[in-house]
Formats: structure tokens, C-alpha cells, sequence
């Protein structure tokens, strides 16, 4: 309550402007006004604003329309053959390959140019579809893929600063489920698929290749299909039917559905007209011939009788789902507790304050937990050190101990050694002494003998 | 609030996107009738309009909206005619549905008896500001709801008819001063009211000068030079910048005229007629507000001065005052948590430029 107060207060104090009380009193009453006198006015004249669909209509062919396709499908069902048929053009796409190990999205946008009309077209291709052995992650890519455009378009809206009307609409505004012509029933990959986008993206499934079928079969595929579907509980896409100059060709193209299409950008010769056509030795199959495919009821209905509704749909519908969906995992509700409307300011601003306090606390702890460790390590530091005290005083003694003893050894070795020189000493003077006598005795015995 | 206008024109014909490769088609695709479909969704629901007439009593604001939509649009008698000077100004908003040929629409016309007709005119332009503001931000609350409706009821004011007071000499400071500020907030169309007074001449001298005071006071009107985006808008809209302001003329009440039955007004010396483009530029105004500028100012409203406000309003709580545990609102990098302080020394800088601003 105090900060719808006090929001309000600031919007009042700093716009350049104060609303004094008589005025939003009158504002309350003129408020009530508006509802009561919202009544018809006739003219007596002729205005002319019957020209402001046109207006509308110049400001749309200024700015260009915008259109994205996703086609998912098994690799080599037709899908490129397709889209190349349906917007008589060749986008130049080279045959993929069939070994990728995982699904991928390929994007590719084109200008193109109808009398005064700019269409900016992408194509988002599922590269490597069916493809694996293992098919269980295969869609997850393709919902990734969505979710991803919705996101971006999401972030662009949330910023402060944006360019909403300079922005490149990528999100996917139809997508073409390419179903196999097996003539029996839908596979599992295919439901599977199916279900997981139904809610994010308009589904308009088509029989590819559907010259494979005969026409007895082909009946009884599609209600086979139908029923399937309706009974998995898949949403496909329904042509709208509550505009008196549409509804009776929509509701009658509904019952149509799944279209059998067919897809070529040969021509054949038929008659004195070249046509686009598969031929085969059996005969030609036609793709702009209502019995041959369903490829012109298609064309209508995709291109020149919805395409307006479905890129109406993708944005009031399975945008703001994703956009409700999104902001409420966030967090954000409409309605706070006790039933009062909330706003998104001030939901974000509880939160960010709840985050800011969470910070914080844990900034603390992390700061006890850092104090705490560097005390262990410094008592363990100081243990280390007193040991080491020891252990050097220790030594010290030890070798000291050592050093008296040699000292020791080495005064009594001293010792030794003298008393040896003087026994040295003397026993050499005795040996001289003697020596000298017994020399002389000698040379008296020498004497003699001569 | 100046830098912020300088956005880009609001329906660029060339969306910022990778740039594609044009292809060929080689026959019918059938593109074109998308614009049929839009034609018919947009006649389903039908088209808003809201237009704000402001300027002092008696200068012919409430007939000028029931000539150009040819109706009595004010249930009962105009406010201000004979009734005593409002004390203070209100805003009286009445909404009619028009329809033509299929066309529904949904008009809104928002009047403001006793502008400028105190004595102390001092900030009398706050309560329209306000009330334009008021507009935005309810529009702005219902965007960002989580559960948003499909069609967000517009009441913003997309054109305001500013009237000009026929004295034959320049902008008053009343006017320019409103001008000012107006023209920040939405698109304004000055015109010279009752210009049954002047003279040919007159009218063109007095014009003369008010686009001189005009372009003195940086005070830019509608169309506004910078969003015109190729050359045959500005060729177009050259045109009009320099008839403006028009000259004109209301009235509701029809008189015979060679024959043909016409809106005019009588007077001893003569009738003028206010469809007729000798006597007064009416056709003008007529033609810029409905018949070719409707849309341009629907969308200048929505794309630039809506957005204008939104980036203020959000922007709104680096401002604030902030307590203790406030935190900036752009997200913080990642890296080592950054402590209050680096705020605090923000918000340090600012009262000491506050200071500083005291001393002068």
C-alpha cells in the first residue's frame, strides 16, 4: 500500500507537472462520463475518414510485411520442392543429407516483390528430421527453436529502450507438419511432435508427396488422420470463420484438411499451356489442378485469405501465453496477496530487494568462512614453527654434546701424541748414544782386526 | 527530454534485419492480398481517435470540433458559452462512435474550458500535461500486466489543436510557453482561430511570424521535420509545414449560398463560407486530421512519444532518493559482489552537484 503511495507520489513530483485536486476529481467524473456517452453521432455531412483503412493499408506496404514458415517434416519428404512451388520461386536450396546425428534448424530469409507489396519471407527448415535411429530427442530442437524467437521478441518488449517497430519479427507464424503417405495413420514421432508445439505455434499439417495415394485411399487417410488427431487431443490451426466475406470458404476448407499436396517446379506441356507437373509414364500430375492436389486450396488459404489472421494469432495468442508463462516462472503476479492488484515494478523491486538481502547474508558468511580459515591455518602455521623450534634446539644440543666429546678425544689424542714424541725423543738420543758407542767399538774391533 | 527525440522515424520502410536476398517470382503467389485481409480486420475493429482542442474561451474551439465532424458533438451547449469562467482549468473528454461507409470510429474529443483565462496564468498548462500523461501511464499500467487484454483501449491524445488568438501580431508568452512543452509531449497543430478577423494579408504576415517565432523557440509541431522518412514525405509534408498555421474558420450552421446549401457564418457585409479555400484554410485542417494524417499521427503518438514516456517513467528509480538497501536498477556485471559503495559515491557526487546548483 505505501509504495502504490508513494509511486504515486513520485510520478506526480517528477513529471513536469502536478495534478491539482479539482481536476483529478474531474478526471474521476469525466471518466464516468466517457462510458455513459460513448453513443453513436450521426453526421450531416461527409467527414472522410472512410479513407483510414487505406491509410493504414499505405502505412503497412511502407513498412513491409513479414512471414515465417516452419516446415518440419522427414528429410526428402518435399518440404523445399513445397515452398519453392508455393511461392513460384527457386530459393536455391541444395538436397541435405541424411545422416545428421542430431535435428538441427535452418533459417533463411528472402525478399520478395509482389505489384507494391514487400514480403520478408523466412524459411525454417528441420534439417535432419526422422532421420536418427534414436528418435526421442527430435522435436526438442524444433521447440527449442520457438521458444527462442518468442524470447527474443519477449526481451526486446521488456527493454527500457526499445524499437519495437524497427524490429525483425522472427517469431514462427505458421508451421507445416509434412505427414508421410503411408496411407495408414500417423506415426508416433509425428504426434508426438505435433503435440508438443500446438500450444506454441499455429500447425497446418499437409500429405506430402500425395501423388503416392490413390483418391479412394486418400479419403479415408485423411478422416483416419483427423479422427487421430482429434482424438490425441492435437490443436492444429482452424481457418477462422467469424468474418461473413471469409467464413463460408474457411469454414469449408476446415473440412478439407489435411491438404494433399503435391510439388513441382517443372513444367509440362499440357495442351498449348506449359504448366507446372511431375510427369511420370502413366501420366501427368498436375499441382495446380483441384482434382490432381490440394496444393491451389493451400496456396489460398495460407497465403491469400489467413495469412493476416495467423500472424494475428501467433501474436495475441501464443505470444502472450508464452509471455504469461514466462513472467509467472519469474515470479511476477498480477495479483499481490489480499486480492490487490500489483504491479510489475513493484514485484520486481520486492525481489530485487529479497535478492539483495540473500546477497548480502551470504557475503557475510563467506567472510566468517574466510576469517575462520585463515585463524585454523595460522595456529596450524605457529604449531609447525614451535616444532621446528624444538626440533633445532634439539640438534643444537645434540651437537654440541658431540663437539665436547671430540674435544675430549682430541685433547687426550694431543696428549698422546706428546708423550709419544717424547718417548720418541729419548729412545732416539739412547739409540744415538748407544749407536755412537757401539760405532766405536767398531772402529776399535776394525783397528784391531788390521 | 531532447536527446531522446531524436528517435528513428516511426515506420521505416527498411526494418534493421540481415540483409536478404530479393528473389523472383516467376507468377501468381497472391501476396497482395494480405493488404485485403488487413482491410477487413481493421474495419472489424474498428479505429480510435483522440484529439484535445486547447486555448482560451471564446476563441471558437468547441465549433471548430462539430464543423469538422459535422455534428454536435458537445451533448449540450459548448462549455463556456454563457455560463460564469471556470476557477480553475477542467478537462471535459466526450466520446462519440462515428461510422462512414463501414468505417467505425471511435472519437474522443477533449476540451479545456478556462485555459489562459485567469488573471495568474502561471502553470495552467499542468493539468493538460497531466492529463496527456495520465493517458500514457494507463496505457503504459495495461502493457505491462501479465495477463494483457487482445486490445488495449488507446485514450492517449494523439493530436492536440492548439488555437491561436487572431491579434495579427506574434506568439503571446502564454503560447509559447505551452507550446513548448506541449510539443515534447504530443503532436501539435497550431491553428489561427477566427481568422474571419484578418485580412488575406494580415493572415500571411501574422503566419509569417509565428513560424519565425516557432522556429526561434526550437518549438517543432506537427509534422515534425525529423520523421519524415523519404522524399515524397517531405515533399508532402513541406507543404503543409508552410501553410501552417492554418487560418480558419468554424461554424455549424448552413446557409444558401448560390444555390448550393453551405457551412458559414453570416455577417452584414457578407457570408463566409467555411469550405471554401478562398475564404478560409478549414479544408486544410480537415483534410491534415482525418483524410491523409490520421494514421501518421496515431503512430508518431504510439512509436514516439509513448516510448518517450515509457524510457522516463522506467528510468524513474535512478532519481529516487535511495534508503539503504536500494539497488541500481541496470544489472550489475558479473564479478566480485559490488558493496554500496560505488552508489553512495554516486549518489554523494549528485547532492554535491545539488549543492553546488544552490550556490548559484
Amino acid at each position: 500500500m505505501t509504495s502504490e503511495v508513494a509511486r504515486h507520489l513520485l510520478f506526480q513530483s517528477h513529471m513536469p507537472t502536478k495534478t491539482t485536486c479539482p481536476s483529478s476529481q474531474v478526471s474521476d467524473d469525466e471518466q464516468k462520463q466517457k462510458r455513459e456517452n460513448t453513443r453513436s453521432l450521426t453526421m450531416s455531412g461527409h467527414v472522410g475518414f472512410e479513407s483510414l483503412p487505406d491509410q493504414l493499408v499505405n502505412r503497412s506496404i511502407q513498412q513491409g510485411f513479414c512471414f515465417n514458415i516452419l516446415c518440419v517434416g522427414e528429410t526428402g519428404i518435399g518440404k523445399s520442392t513445397l515452398i519453392d512451388t508455393l511461392f513460384n520461386t527457386n530459393f536455391a536450396d541444395h538436397e541435405s543429407s541424411h545422416f545428421f546425428p542430431h535435428v538441427r534448424l535452418k533459417a533463411q530469409t528472402y525478399e520478395l516483390h509482389e505489384s507494391n507489396v514487400r514480403l520478408k519471407l523466412t524459411i525454417v527448415n528441420t534439417v535432419g528430421f526422422g532421420d536418427q535411429i534414436n528418435k526421442e530427442e527430435s522435436y526438442q530442437p524444433v521447440v527449442d527453436y520457438i521458444d527462442a524467437q518468442f524470447e527474443a521478441y519477449l526481451q526486446e518488449e521488456l527493454k527500457i529502450k526499445r524499437s519495437l517497430f524497427n524490429y525483425h519479427d522472427s517469431r514462427i507464424h505458421v508451421c507445416l507438419y509434412f505427414i508421410s503417405p503411408t496411407g495408414h495413420s500417423l506415426k508416433t514421432l509425428d504426434l508426438l511432435t505435433m503435440k508438443s508445439l500446438d500450444s506454441k505455434v499455429n500447425i497446418i499439417p499437409v500429405i506430402a508427396k500425395a501423388d503416392i495415394i490413390s483418391k479412394a485411399e486418400l479419403q479415408k487417410f485423411k478422416i483416419k488422420l483427423m479422427s487421430e488427431l482429434v482424438s490425441s487431443g492435437v490443436q492444429i490451426y482452424q481457418f477462422p470463420t467469424d468474418d461473413e466475406t471469409i467464413a463460408k470458404i474457411n469454414a469449408s476448407m476446415n473440412g478439407h484438411l489435411p491438404f494433399a499436396v503435391v510439388g513441382s517446379m517443372d513444367e509440362v506441356k499440357i495442351g498449348n499451356k506449359m504448366v507446372k507437373a511431375r510427369q511420370y509414364p502413366w501420366g501427368v500430375v498436375q499441382v495446380e489442378n483441384e482434382n490432381h492436389s490440394d496444393f491451389v486450396k493451400l496456396r489460398e488459404m495460407l497465403i491469400c485469405t489467413n495469412m493476416e489472421d495467423l500472424r494475428e494469432q501467433t501474436h495475441t495468442r501464443h505470444y502472450e501465453l508464452y509471455r504469461r508463462c514466462k513472467l509467472e516462472e519469474m515470479g511476477f503476479t498480477d495479483v499481490g496477496p489480499e486480492n490487490k492488484p500489483l504491479s510489475l515494478q513493484e514485484t520486481y523491486e520486492a525481489k530485487r530487494h529479497e535478492f539483495y538481502g540473500e546477497r548480502q547474508r551470504k557475503e557475510e558468511e563467506m567472510k566468517q568462512m574466510f576469517v575462520q580459515r585463515v585463524k585454523e591455518k595460522e595456529a596450524i602455521l605457529k604449531e609447525a614453527e614451535r616444532e621446528l623450534q624444538a626440533k633445532f634446539e634439539h640438534l643444537k644440543r645434540v651437537h654440541q654434546e658431540e663437539r665436547m666429546k671430540l674435544e675430549e678425544k682430541r685433547r687426550l689424542l694431543e696428549e698422546e701424541i706428546i708423550a709419544f714424541s717424547k718417548k720418541k725423543a729419548t729412545s732416539e738420543i739412547y739409540q744415538n748414544q748407544s749407536y755412537m758407542a757401539s760405532g766405536s767399538n767398531l772402529k776399535k774391533d776394525k783397528d784391531r782386526k788390521k | 527530454m531532447d536527446p531522446l527525440r531524436q528517435s528513428p522515424s516511426p515506420c521505416s520502410s527498411r526494418p534493421s534485419s540481415p540483409k536478404t536476398p530479393p528473389c523472383e517470382i516467376h507468377g501468381y503467389v497472391g501476396i497482395e492480398d494480405v493488404l485485403d485481409q488487413l482491410k477487413i480486420k481493421a474495419m472489424k475493429m474498428g479505429f480510435e481517435f483522440n484529439i484535445m482542442v486547447v486555448g482560451q474561451s471564446g476563441l471558437g474551439k468547441s465549433t471548430m470540433v462539430s464543423t469538422l465532424f459535422k455534428s454536435k458533438v458537445w451533448k449540450c451547449t459548448p462549455p463556456g458559452l454563457g455560463m460564469p469562467i471556470p476557477q480553475t482549468l477542467q478537462l471535459k473528454s466526450v466520446t462519440h462512435v462515428v461510422e462512414e461507409k463501414g468505417v467505425k470510429l471511435k472519437l474522443t474529443v477533449t476540451d479545456t474550458p478556462g485555459f489562459g483565462d485567469q488573471i495568474n496564468n502561471d502553470k495552467c498548462w499542468d493539468p493538460i500535461l497531466g492529463y496527456i500523461n495520465e493517458q500514457y501511464e494507463r496505457y503504459l499500467q495495461e502493457e505491462i500486466l501479465i495477463t494483457r487484454q487482445r486490445h488495449i483501449p488507446d485514450t492517449r491524445v494523439h493530436c492536440c489543436v492548439y488555437f491561436v488568438p487572431p491579434t495579427g501580431h506574434c506568439l503571446r508568452p502564454l503560447d509559447i510557453e505551452l507550446l513548448q512543452r506541449l510539443c515534447r509531449t504530443v503532436n501539435v497543430v497550431p491553428v489561427i482561430a477566427r481568422a474571419d478577423s484578418l485580412t488575406l494579408e494580415e493572415r500571411e504576415a501574422f503566419r509569417r511570424r509565428i513560424q519565425h517565432n516557432l522556429r526561434t523557440h526550437c518549438i517543432e509541431v506537427y509534422p515534425q521535420k525529423c520523421f519524415d522518412e523519404d522524399i515524397n514525405d517531405r515533399i508532402l509534408n513541406s507543404k503543409i509545414r508552410d501553410r501552417i498555421p492554418f487560418a480558419v474558420v468554424g461554424s455549424d450552421q448552413e446557409y444558401l449560398v448560390n444555390g448550393r446549401c453551405v457551412l458559414g457564418r453570416k455577417t452584414k457585409w457578407g457570408i463566409i463560407e467555411v469550405e471554401n479555400m478562398a475564404h478560409c484554410e478549414f479544408l486544410l485542417l480537415r483534410d491534415l486530421l482525418i483524410r491523409s494524417h490520421l494514421q501518421d499521427l496515431k503512430d508518431i503518438t504510439h512509436n514516439v512519444h509513448y516510448e518517450n514516456y515509457r524510457v522516463c517513467r522506467l528510468n524513474e528509480s535512478h532519481v529516487l532518493p535511495r534508503g539503504p538497501c536500494w539497488v541500481n536498477l541496470a544489472p550489475t556485471p558479473p564479478g566480485p559482489p559490488v558493496a554500496p559503495g560505488p552508489s553512495k559515491v554516486c549518489r554523494q557526487a549528485r547532492e554535491d552537484s545539488d549543492d553546488e546548483e544552490d550556490d548559484y
